[in-house]
């Protein structure tokens, strides 16, 4: 009863619940290099294997000599497509419906193709062993660009779909075709822009870039030919899926393949898909009998292990004279690269891209999608984003900022203009989505307030009259970005991964004495679920977070999800954490009522236990109740206090925030200044400040890379031009900009503790705050659209192009 | 390949192993040693994530040869604590300023930053950010690393830690 003479605040702030900025549990021992990544696993007689990759972007193979390597003191094996089709394994199927050669089978697609694995007893065996394969390519015609990939006579990258015109996603049209994706009322809208007061039309393209984690993908794969078990530890995402795919694709049943995603060094998304490397080492165990570990280099990860975007998306809007959109009319062609090996919800060819209404109450909309194959890298992956989402918010924002330059508005004006109202919620988007919740007028105005934006202006028209006259040679913008996001993938009804609905769950035991531990389906890459998890759990039953030990990761243990991306983790699985949680309390309060003997409906919740109302002095800690649940539970009922659910969420969520970007740009350098990037975000109930606010500046400073730089570019020939860290933008402490955060809350309504997620806001929202301040800065010397990403060298180029130049 | 013996001080004890000429010292810490902390994350000296501290200078040991660290007096991460085992200034700050998050750069990180408050104890956030160049983090956007390193500053200089206004 010791806990009865604390005060109320005194035991809630002990509990250190949801809103507390509680210290992170990881940081013991990831400051004390005591984290357990993948590459830091051994084990007895462990092997190493490595790729044999092509030079080429699009060769046929002659053929492969591995005799040499043999040789190679420690090379113990060579795997190549010939040895895979003896187990069924030369392709495999990729998430999006698709099939992709594990290594290459008679031809290669793209620079660095997985052609051969070489097995040794070390790395440094293995790389030797590698150079000693021998090739023979005949190069064939190149196709880069996805423009000229629909061309009539554009050659054949697929010959593997010769003859088949209907892929995953319906009919194809063109043999490096893959799918056309539909949405919305054309009548409707072609009506629309036909009775048009104003049009713009621009084409707006999202370059290809990689997401980058500083750890790459990895992994150790274990056969115990005696048991039949596989063992895959790896740098997984979803470790669940990966357990399922490989025992599909394998026919080892399920039960006996064990997946640990052990300590992850940063996914951005790169570590949802199923990749060559995971395969080619399950194989060579079984080959071997002993555990084979891969671990790829940053080269092979910029340029083999997917991508990101890579979207050229043609953008109609229509509005009226006085600012009110009318409709938005949207084709994007989408380079998927060599294999469609996008990371998306089965359903969904272009994920989620028909957000690309933003945050703006359009009466009519259509959208249609081309994905097309080209010599490139299979993917793409979500890069920090739900699903396409930061290619829509980039797409509309561009497109609404072009308009309000049409119209000669105020972007920001503009935009409050045409916001759906908070009364309009939830609100019916003309592409099929139902926003959950939303205030976004205050959100603007706050932001709007904060740095003072009328003064701004009048400072940026104070620039161009000093420009004009030849009295300076900066200039200036404001970038305005209003993002709506949609996260939290999804309800079963239309979200589903290989046919796996993409619901989450969370298992959770107390413990006699207390204390306990939750199991979860997702897996931090870096985002604190073993902090944040449990300080849901310590405000819904009462137990301090510090009594709390989250795991997740180990397929055996964690009941079945679908994994971190999408900014799903909070949406679904931590819904899940609440509503276990919530079943918890309710056996609780039946021990409490018979243990206090009253009945149940004579009891209060009072922060860490019930209490019978009216009586404060006849109370039941949480505490007392664990223990009485395994010492002396009440008749007829089951002993011990745990729980699991599996949360199915009725809907996505639909987080939303404002960003402001003040830059100044010198027009005979190029050269930028970033002054100030104000960011609001609105992701409903915050569980942790400290770790929303981390997660947001880790995402700006990558929307602050792609925008400014951060790419993924391919010659005529297909050689990627920036395939390391020396060629591919990762801003450093110097570059990278200062940021100002701050927020509003605004409940998702379905969600058990109102939470939306916030991890990938950042980026979605970022991107085009800061190409609308490039756009703003030169849109005084005319133009309409200048094309990301934004480096020094393009500046001078856009301001050349614009007369800026003496 | 035949192999050669290299002997080095790490952490303060003497250490001994048989690498061949061509074994990075990332290896022969991570792989010979078992010490994991250092990471490798690019393999071409740009990320820092394998930094740690060779002679008094902040070394990136994915580029460097086993054999050429003969002598050597080395500290890793696994070194850093105090002899007591609490933290040293540069662990505490970064967990109480949130300077990470995967985890995977802040070994490096901290062992740069250690270099840098030994080098100049009473670093500008300008100087911290031109200090801690050498160093890639793709999670936290370095303000809260800055902070962090401004939080063990003033530990170490026995003066009171002052949050800057945002």
């Amino acid at each position: 009863m010791n806990a009865m003479v604390e005060s109320k605040e005194i035991r809630e702030a002990k509990l250190e619940g949801m809103g507390c900025k509680r210290k992170r549990v990881e940081d013991a021992r990831f400051t004390q290099g005591k984290g357990n990544y993948v590459d830091d696993l051994k084990l007895p007689g462990m092997l190493f294997g490595d790729f044999v990759r092509s030079q080429h972007a699009h060769a046929r193979i002659k053929s492969i000599d591995s005799t040499k390597a043999l040789k190679v003191p420690g090379v113990l094996a060579v795997l190549t497509a010939k040895e895979l089709a003896g187990v069924n394994l030369a392709w495999m199927p990729t998430l999006a419906g698709d099939v992709q050669m594990v290594l290459a089978d008679g031809k290669v697609l793209f620079q660095n193709q997985e052609v051969a694995f070489v097995v040794a007893t070390d790395r440094y065996a293995a790389a030797d062993g590698v150079e000693a394969v021998d090739v023979d390519y005949e190069p064939l015609p190149v196709v880069i660009d996805p423009f000229t990939a629909m061309a009539p006579n554009a050659p054949v990258l697929r010959e593997d779909l010769a003859g088949k015109m209907t892929g995953a996603h319906g009919p194809r049209k063109h043999h490096n075709h893959i799918f056309e994706w539909v949405m919305g009322d054309k009548d409707l809208t072609d009506a629309a822009f036909r009775n048009a007061e104003v049009t713009i039309k621009e084409l707006i393209s999202y370059h290809r870039t990689h997401p980058s984690p500083l750890e790459t993908c990895q992994c150790v794969a274990s056969m115990d030919k005696i048991k039949g078990e596989l063992t895959l530890w790896g740098t997984f995402q979803a470790p669940h899926v990966i357990r399922t795919v490989a025992s599909l694709i394998s026919t080892i049943p399920e039960h006996k393949i064990h997946v640990i995603a052990p300590d992850i060094g940063g996914g951005f998304g790169n570590k949802v898909g199923a990749y060559p490397g995971y395969i080619c080492s399950i194989v060579a165990s079984i080959v071997t009998g002993k555990p084979v570990k891969w671990v790829e280099d940053r080269i092979e990860n910029l340029t083999a292990t997917s991508f990101a975007r890579d979207y050229h998306m043609t953008c109609e809007m229509a509005a009226t004279k006085a600012g009110k959109v009318t409709g938005l009319r949207v084709h994007v062609l989408a380079d998927h690269g060599a294999f469609d090996a996008c990371a998306d919800p089965s359903k969904w060819p272009a994920g989620f891209f028909n957000i690309v209404t933003g945050s703006y109450d359009f009466p009519t909309a259509h959208l249609a999608v081309d994905g097309v194959y080209t010599n490139k890298a299979p993917g793409g992956v979500a890069y920090r984003c739900s699903f396409r989402v930061t290619e829509a918010a980039y797409c509309i924002e561009r497109a609404m900022d072009i308009m309000a330059k049409k119209l000669g508005l105020d972007p920001a004006e503009f935009r409050l203009r045409n916001f759906i109202k908070r009364e309009q919620f939830p609100y019916k988007s003309a592409l099929g989505w139902e926003y959950d919740s939303g205030d976004y007028h205050t959100a603007m105005h706050k932001v709007m307030d904060a740095i003072d934006y009328k003064s701004l202006r009048a400072e940026q028209a104070a620039k161009q009259a000093a420009f004009k006259r030849g009295e300076s040679r900066d200039i200036m913008g404001v970038g305005v970005s209003f993002f709506t996001e949609i996260v939290g993938a999804g309800p079963s009804k239309n979200c589903d991964i290989l046919g796996i609905a993409m619901f989450d769950a969370c298992e959770i035991r107390i413990h006699p004495t207390g204390s306990a531990i939750a199991r979860v389906g997702t897996k931090s890459t870096g985002q604190a679920h073993e902090t944040t998890y449990a300080q849901i759990i310590a405000t819904e039953i009462g137990i301090p977070a510090d009594m709390i030990m989250v795991e997740e990761g180990n397929t055996d243990t964690a009941p079945y999800g679908l994994g971190t991306y999408g900014s799903r983790s909070t949406p679904v699985a931590g819904a899940a954490v609440a509503m276990a949680s919530r079943k918890i309390k309710a056996k609780a309060q039946m021990i409490a009522a018979y243990l206090l003997e009253v009945h149940e409906g004579d009891l209060e919740w009072e922060i860490d236990g019930f209490r019978v109302k009216g009586l404060p002095e006849k109370y039941k800690s949480m505490k007392d109740i664990s223990w009485a649940a395994y010492h002396s539970p009440p008749p007829n009922m089951e002993p011990g206090l745990e729980a699991v659910s599996y949360y199915d969420p009725p809907n996505m969520t639909y987080p939303f925030g404002a960003y402001f970007c003040v830059m100044d740009i010198d027009v005979d350098t190029g050269v930028y200044k970033v002054r100030r990037f104000y960011a609001l975000d609105d992701c409903g109930t915050r569980i942790n400040p400290m770790i929303i606010e981390g997660q947001v500046h880790g995402g700006l400073t990558e929307a602050f890379a792609i925008a400014m730089g951060q790419e993924i570019k391919y010659d005529a020939t297909g050689n990627v031009m920036n395939g390391s860290f020396m060629d591919f933008f990762i801003p450093t402490a110097v570059e990278t900009p200062h940021w100002e955060t701050d927020h509003t809350v605004t409940p998702s309504p379905h969600h058990p503790i109102g939470a939306k997620g916030v991890g990938e806001s950042p980026n979605v929202g970022g991107v085009p705050a800061f190409s609308n301040a490039v756009n703003d800065a030169f849109g005084f010397l005319g133009g309409t659209h200048i094309q990301m990403p934004h480096d020094y060298h393009r500046n001078w180029e856009a301001a050349k192009r614009l007369g800026a130049h003496v | 390949m035949a192999k050669t013996h290299v002997t080095m001080t790490i952490n303060g004890g003497e250490v001994e192993g048989l690498v061949e000429p061509r074994t990075l010292l990332i290896h022969f810490l991570r792989e010979n040693l078992n010490l994991t902390g250092a990471h490798i994350g690019c393999e071409t000296t740009h990320c820092g994530a394998c930094t740690v501290d060779l002679n008094g200078m902040s070394v990136k040991s994915c580029t460097m040869f086993a054999v050429q660290a003969e002598g050597a007096k080395i500290t890793t991460i696994e070194g850093m604590a105090n002899a007591d085992g609490t933290l040293h200034a540069l662990q505490e700050g970064f967990k109480q300023m949130h300077g990470l998050q995967c985890g995977f750069c802040t070994p490096g990180m901290i062992l740069r930053a250690h270099r840098l408050l030994k080098e100049n104890p009473t670093p500008t956030e300008t100087e911290i950010r031109f200090g801690i160049a050498g160093n890639l983090c793709r999670c936290t956007g370095y303000q809260n690393i800055v902070k962090s390193i401004q939080y063990a500053a003033a530990k170490i200089n026995g003066v009171p830690f002052k949050e800057a206004a945002e």
